[in-house]
């Protein structure tokens, strides 16, 4: 194990998979200079400028040259700098790289990673803070991954680029510094499709992914220390999703509570809901729920920013009520 | 007509590309006829007209080189190698087609010959030709991609953003604009600014040829030397050929917006007479040449008929082929 912050992790893995398999690259813009946030520190000098390379601000050229790339059997990786770009690429991504093996009858893969960090950060403001994870889960082909830690941070990774679908690979701006201990094995990689149980209880389900996951991680201790316990699921990937896990817990538990940063209206935690109201209603102590952001753009001014924020007391207050059944 | 023939004129050569062309005018001539007969099930989009773009430039293209279409790309898949019974079969929702009949006349791709797939979104194919040459440098092969889209299409990004990501990684890609001068129906001069494709590919320092796309011999000629050029290291080329589309947009549309005159004058421009009444000048019966038609024809009448004799894919076709990991449940009920 070593101490990494979740940053350094992403970077290791990209390295360590480009020193295990020469055909992966990475393209994207400021590449040479590490990056926008400094993901990339030192790869360029490692790999070259082939294999770390720069790009123009074409986010359709970056996507689309991967998706060609890609079909022709190398592995890049591509860097959108926030999510929010990512929209100027969106025919690259949804039309062609995830209907490229369908459409052509399976004559081809396009094993291709887009990084795109999402997230509210610093006043970003409205163009570059969005969570748009449940866009791409509803695109059949693609694959979507939210890591929260600096260890799933690096398996993930790992995972995305050894996988022959396009990966969405969605990390939060928020979490770059976060320290915390990675396995060093170079083959560790996390599955996707399998959540992590990040604390354990019997009498309500929390589930989140990427950085609300620390935003439940503190509503949990918040809500042991009035005697009240809950399993927090770390659902990791959004498509594949662990249903299993969560039916599991919720059968358990009997109360279900989904929390993400994301816009509540269609967010994911509406798909985790409905699939437990269907699937789980004999378990059902109490409505399932769902935390999110008001329909809102994110504003620039620190106030009114928070004022979309999913906070550990909302998490915790809302467990209070399903549990004790206090008037919502 | 110009009674004169051609310096240095290679018969065999331009015969072959006479034959050619019929292949491609009578498969599309069938696949019309599938249309009126419902057994084509989608849009298709004839290049009846266009033939001589595509075969005088993939002509110049070895069976690894690369090409990519669009949805006007019947002509070029067959150009490049794929097999009439597969296109056939794929254009009528077929097992067996190029693309096991999941993709159509808008998806038909036979990466078996190196064509990565025509395009159902206009320009789209554009920067992804880019990063298939990218590949092709970064693995140090010696291969030439070819990719072709209409005049509708530079008006695009992915248009500007594949050039140019082209010219400044230098990648070996031959850019080739047909221009039938319809976007769908519309004009496409009416909503284009400047004078079109080779000058916005000059402007990006990407050196552009326009040619007479309704010449197969001239097309031949100066995709030869822009492909050479591409080989030798020189970086993209574009390729602006002016041709006239002989039907409306897609199939079951009458063209009605094209002018009487227009679509006489364009029709005179057909690129197969042109190339046979070269060839009798030169010399060659005209049976012979009538005897190229019917070897087409003859051919795609039985790809038709074995098309339709053809099983469609399986109910759990529709789950397969969509990704590995969390692929549709549904998979396992069929």
């Amino acid at each position: 194990m070593s101490e990494l912050t979740y940053l350094e992790a992403g970077r290791l893995a990209l390295a360590e998979e480009m020193r295990r398999d020469p055909l992966v690259w990475v393209v994207g813009e400021d590449l040479g200079r590490g990056g926008v946030f400094g993901q990339y520190r030192g790869l360029a000098a490692e790999f070259g400028p082939d294999r770390i390379s720069d790009a123009p601000i074409s986010e359709a050229a970056i996507l689309g040259a991967a998706v060609g790339a890609a079909m022709m059997g190398t592995r890049p990786v591509v860097e959108m700098r926030f999510s929010d770009f990512a929209l100027c690429a969106m025919d690259e991504l949804v039309n062609q790289a995830a209907k490229a093996r369908f459409m052509f009858g399976g004559q081809t893969r396009v094993p291709l990673v887009v990084r795109e960090p999402i997230g509210m950060w610093r006043s970003s403001a409205a163009q570059h803070s969005q969570s748009l994870e449940a866009w791409y889960a509803h695109v059949p082909g693609l694959v979507v991954a939210c890591p929260a830690t600096p260890a799933c941070n690096k398996g993930l990774l790992k995972a995305a680029i050894r996988c022959d679908d396009p990966v969405v690979y969605m990390e939060h701006k928020g979490l770059w510094p976060m320290e915390g201990e990675v396995p060093d094995d170079p083959d560790f990689t996390v599955p996707f499709g399998e959540a992590r149980l990040v604390a354990e209880g019997g009498e309500a389900t929390i589930v989140a992914w990427s950085a609300a996951v620390h935003v439940a991680a503190d509503a949990a201790q918040t809500l042991a220390a009035d005697g009240i316990w809950v399993d927090l699921i770390d659902l990791r990937t959004l498509w594949p999703w662990d249903e299993s896990t969560v039916r599991r817990s919720v059968r358990k538990t009997g109360r279900l509570l989904v929390a993400h940063e994301a816009v509540t209206v269609a967010g994911f935690g509406a798909e985790i809901v409905a699939t437990i109201a269907e699937a789980e209603a004999a378990s059902l102590r109490a409505p399932p729920r769902r935390l999110g952001s008001p329909r809102a753009p994110v504003a620039y001014a620190p106030t009114a920013e928070a004022a979309l924020h999913v906070t550990a007391e909302m998490i915790a207050g809302a467990v209070r009520e399903m549990v004790q059944g206090a008037p919502r | 007509m110009n009674a004169m023939l051609p310096v240095n004129l290679d018969r065999d050569r331009l015969r072959a590309h006479h034959r050619l062309m019929w292949r491609i005018r009578a498969l599309e001539e069938v696949a019309l006829r599938g249309l009126d007969e419902k057994l084509v099930l989608g849009a298709i989009h004839p290049s009846i007209g266009q033939e001589a773009v595509a075969v005088g430039v993939v002509a110049h293209l070895a069976r690894e080189d690369l090409l990519l279409s669009t949805h006007r790309g019947h002509g070029h898949t067959l150009a490049k190698g794929a097999s009439s019974g597969a296109m056939l079969r794929e254009l009528l929702g077929r097992d067996g087609g190029t693309c096991g009949g999941k993709g159509g006349s808008m998806h038909i791709a036979d990466f078996g010959v190196g064509m990565l797939g025509a395009n159902g979104v206009v320009a789209a194919n554009i920067v992804i030709a880019a990063g298939a040459a990218h590949a092709v440098k970064l693995r140090g092969e010696n291969r030439v991609v070819a990719c072709f889209f209409g005049d509708g299409a530079i008006n695009r990004g992915p248009f500007l953003e594949g050039l140019n990501w082209a010219a400044v990684f230098g990648l070996p890609v031959l850019f080739v604009c047909e221009d039938n001068r319809y976007a769908a129906t519309t004009r496409t001069d009416t909503m284009t600014a400047g004078p079109g494709a080779s000058a916005r590919a000059r402007s990006l320092g990407v050196p552009a040829e326009e040619v007479d796309g309704n010449d197969v011999l001239a097309v031949d000629e100066v995709a030869a030397r822009l492909v050479g050029e591409i080989r030798a290291g020189g970086g993209p080329r574009l390729l602006h050929a002016h041709t006239w589309r002989v039907t409306g947009h897609t199939g079951a549309d009458p063209g009605a917006y094209r002018s009487e005159d227009e679509t006489r004058r364009g029709a005179a421009l057909c690129p197969i007479r042109r190339a046979r009444e070269t060839l009798a000048i030169a010399g060659l019966i005209l049976a012979e040449l009538d005897g190229d038609e019917a070897e087409a024809r003859r051919e795609m009448e039985a790809a038709y008929a074995e098309a339709q004799a053809a099983p469609f894919p399986p109910f759990a076709a529709a789950f397969s082929d969509v990704q590995d990991i969390g692929a549709p449940q549904h998979a396992a009920a069929a």
